[in-house]
């Protein structure tokens, strides 16, 4: 539970932004996960968050610093690090049963393994019955629930997920959050998670990273104490208010100092 | 009630293309049951039809639609086993991108019928020589449309694909291929229509049977019956080829929402 699963050092991204200079998106991030923890990152809207996700699962490169995984530096995408996107990516034209199977397939793993392996996943975000559907025929919600199940199946070390219930309406989000939490106890799955929702973050997560606005650092890490099973009903918990109010006054004074900025 | 009204607008848009035909044929009738154009010039719709009934008669109809469909479907066929890697590997590789793009957009402005005289000097005047013509028609087209096609695929399909490990060689193959499909269909279905341009060409300057043989061999003769119902042939073979790719695609990619399907 204490070791490291994850680790970033240092990390600094600087796009080349041609005629109008270079754009440092994230500076000097330093992170870690443990193994089996909820770890959430908030902070404003275009301060690097996707920028640092993507670096961390090899999706992009970073101008300075390493990530470790289980304390083994690693560059470029890996089954290892499982993500999940907030535009679902899935792939339409497999079914629900093939896209939950694509990482197995990957591996050349056997047909009955994978059927297997698939069958627990879909089971577990709760789409029995729709093994054959394409994806085109789900709404949302379960589009995210296959993403979700396609990863996991796969069994990576840890899971990043990038605002994945971003596009999702109010009812469908508590849902999914619910969902996730449950699982996250469940299977004890590594989670890294990035939202601009600060009741997201405060109820999904173990601790907390607030980021500053760009160019993206860390400017505080809190733990989450709220007693109890994570669910809608945490929402109006004193401890879950008292932590929301700590973020929200972060990220006001972030954009308070933005605004002098100017 | 939506599934109705969407049935009753394509309906409508066949009834529309119907039309479109019955105008046209009418006003071939007007014009020369009319007697306001010469036979020589424009034959009645009932002596093209006579004419097409003699030459199915003596069998050289199915002959020379035989033979040019054939030296298409060839020449189209190179064209696309060429230019399908060659375009794949143009969208995914800038360093191949930059070696061939240069002499396929010098190439692509080469006007074919210039290329006529090289190619009987080389090759004679037997197959090779017309399966080449066409080949030069199509293929520099070809490859760019593949290229585009292909550039055009879904980048969170290929990230996904990478962070469920996928290797280089699957990506390819699993993703970027699967979802191409559609738009590479739609990319043959069109060159195999440039195909005819360039089959009329080479059967124009060397050849015995094929209807645009046929059709300037008439022409010496002042047949201009068979000049016109070798025009229909080619217009009716045309439609088929179309009708027979749109079905292809639907069996291939049954998961492509197309417009006219929704
Ligand atoms: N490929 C790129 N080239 C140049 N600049 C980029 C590129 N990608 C991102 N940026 C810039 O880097 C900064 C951080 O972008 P990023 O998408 O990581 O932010 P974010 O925190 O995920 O934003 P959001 O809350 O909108 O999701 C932004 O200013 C963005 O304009
Ligand atoms: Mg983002």
């Amino acid at each position: 539970m204490e070791e490291c699963k994850l680790q970033a050092v240092g990390l600094t991204k600087i796009y080349d932004g041609g005629s109008k200079g270079d754009v440092t998106a994230i500076d000097h991030v330093d992170l870690e996960v443990k193994d089996g923890e909820f770890v959430m990152i908030v902070g404003p809207s275009g301060c690097g968050k996707t920028t640092l996700i993507n670096i961390l699962g090899g999706l992009d490169t970073a101008t300075d610093g390493t990530v470790l995984l289980d304390g083994k530096p690693v560059a470029g995408p890996g089954a290892d690090r499982g993500m999940v996107f907030q535009g679902y990516s899935l792939f339409p034209w497999l079914s629900v049963q093939k896209n939950v199977e694509f990482g197995l397939k990957m591996k050349k793993a056997p047909k009955e393994e994978r059927a297997a392996q698939a069958k627990k996943f879909i089971d577990l975000v709760g789409l029995s019955g729709f093994e054959d559907a394409l994806p085109k025929q789900l709404s949302g919600g379960m589009k995210q629930r296959v993403a979700i199940a396609r990863t996991l199946a796969n069994e990576p070390e840890i899971l990043l997920m990038d605002e994945p219930f971003g596009a999702l309406d109010a009812q469908t989000r508590v849902v999914m959050q619910e969902l996730l939490a449950d699982i996250s106890k469940k299977t004890r799955t590594t989670i890294l998670f990035i939202t601009h929702d600060i009741d997201e973050a405060v109820l999904l997560g173990d601790r907390i990273y607030v980021m500053s606005r760009r160019p993206g650092t860390i400017r505080e890490v809190l733990t989450v104490h709220i007693p109890g099973e994570r669910s809608h009903e945490s929402l109006v918990l004193p401890e879950f208010l008292e932590t929301k109010k700590r973020i929200m006054d972060m990220l006001w004074q972030e954009s308070q100092d933005a605004a002098m900025d100017r | 009630m939506e599934k109705k009204n969407k049935r009753r607008g394509v309906n409508m848009e066949h009834m529309l293309s119907f039309i479109c035909f019955a105008l046209i044929i009418g006003l071939w009738c007007v014009l020369t049951f009319g007697g306001f154009v010469s036979e020589l010039f424009l034959p009645s719709p009932f002596a093209v039809l006579r004419r097409i009934g003699e030459l199915y008669a003596d069998g050289s109809l199915w002959a020379n639609c035989f033979e040019s469909t054939a030296r298409v479907v060839v020449g189209w066929f190179w064209s696309v086993v060429v230019a399908l890697p060659c375009g794949m590997l143009m969208a995914n590789s800038r360093k191949f991108s930059a070696f061939v793009q240069p002499i396929i957009e010098f190439a692509r402005y080469l006007p074919v019928v210039a290329l006529v005289p090289l190619t009987l000097l080389y090759l004679g005047i037997d197959e090779t020589q017309k399966y080449t013509i066409i080949f030069l028609g199509t293929f520099f087209q070809l490859v760019l449309m593949v290229c585009d096609t292909v550039s055009g695929v879904d980048a969170n399909l290929i990230n996904a694909a990478k962070t469920l490990g996928a290797s280089k060689m699957q990506v390819y193959k699993e993703v970027i291929f699967p979802a191409a499909l559609p738009g590479l269909m739609d990319d043959f279905r069109l060159t195999i229509g440039w195909a005819w341009t360039y089959l009329v060409v080479a059967e124009m300057v060397a050849a015995q049977n094929g209807l645009g043989y046929m059709i300037l061999r008439s022409q010496r003769y002042l047949a201009t019956d068979t000049i016109f119902a070798g025009l229909i042939l080619i217009g009716l073979i045309g439609l088929v080829t179309d009708f027979l790719f749109r079905i292809l695609t639907r069996i291939v990619a049954p998961w492509h929402e197309r417009l006219a399907d929704r």
